[in-house]
């Protein structure tokens, strides 16, 4: 039962096209599930986001990652399942703070052409969903479904 | 805040090799590590943040753009760093005391093991 339970969808550089796509697919399904959804990522990855859906209707609440890595920290929130998405070096760095910081369950999903060396190289805490998919985000989307929560 | 930047766009192992080969002091700390009131910082551990003269140095991650090392001379967060150092010492060794006391227990007879 996911009823009450919250989730943290983390977006990385918004440059590999599938993180978008599956940001949005993975909020909504969550949500249908009962999960209470939050998307966390930069300015621009957010302002895409909002570009996708204007009326908010797949992802509800959206909050800059700066400012929820700071209440995460602080401790003024946090999380029961949180999903990292990471397509490069930094990512992988905000991914390990990510497992750091939080008590949630760490899914990293690593994607873009390196996914699999990325993959190889997680060694915090996490979950790893791994599919070197960029433009077709069907891979990763198997994938993604195949997760149990 | 003026800063200086040595290294940009660049890997987060290779920034923290960076700070480990130019620093006089090498401290090392959690990921969300808190300077200058409102950064908190990003990385994968062991974190390291360097001190060299009044200037500390440390990694700066932006998600599009890679890893920065920047250079802020400030001797209130070098002081922090240290004393944040100070009290990770301390706690370890509470630690060793606490293991220390265990070895400390009166030897026990291997046939002790096969009593219960």
């Amino acid at each position: 039962m996911s009823e009450g339970k919250s989730a943290l969808l983390v977006m990385g550089c918004p440059e590999v096209p599938v993180q978008m796509s599956m940001v949005i697919y993975l909020s909504h399904k969550l949500s249908k599930s009962g999960w209470d959804v939050t998307v966390a990522g930069t300015d621009a990855a957010v302002k895409l986001l909002k570009a996708a859906d204007p009326e908010s209707y797949y992802v509800k609440k959206t909050v800059d990652l700066d400012e929820m890595i700071a209440d995460i920290v602080e401790k003024k929130v946090d999380f029961d399942i949180c999903f990292a998405f990471m397509h490069s070096d930094a990512g992988m760095t905000y991914g390990a703070t990510f497992s750091a910081i939080s008590r949630a369950k760490l899914f990293a999903v690593v994607f873009g052409k390196n996914a699999e060396a990325l993959g190889e190289s997680i060694d915090y805490p996490a979950e790893k969903i791994v599919a070197k998919a960029t433009h077709n985000p069907n891979p990763l989307k198997n994938k993604i479904d195949k997760v149990i929560l | 805040m003026k800063y200086k930047l040595y290294l940009e766009r660049t890997s987060f192992k290779d920034a923290r090799e960076y700070i480990e080969k130019n620093s006089e002091e090498v401290y090392y700390v959690d990921p969300g590590y808190k300077i200058f009131k409102d950064y908190y910082i990003i990385g994968m551990p062991p974190v390291a943040m360097g001190v060299r003269g009044k200037e500390m140095l440390f990694t700066y991650v932006k998600p599009c753009h890679g890893t920065f090392v920047m250079g802020i001379d400030s001797e209130e967060e070098i002081t922090r760093l240290r004393e944040n150092e100070a009290k990770k010492i301390k706690k370890s060794l509470k630690g060793k005391e606490i293991g220390k006391v265990a070895s400390n227990a009166a030897p026990m007879s291997f046939s002790d093991v096969y009593k219960k």
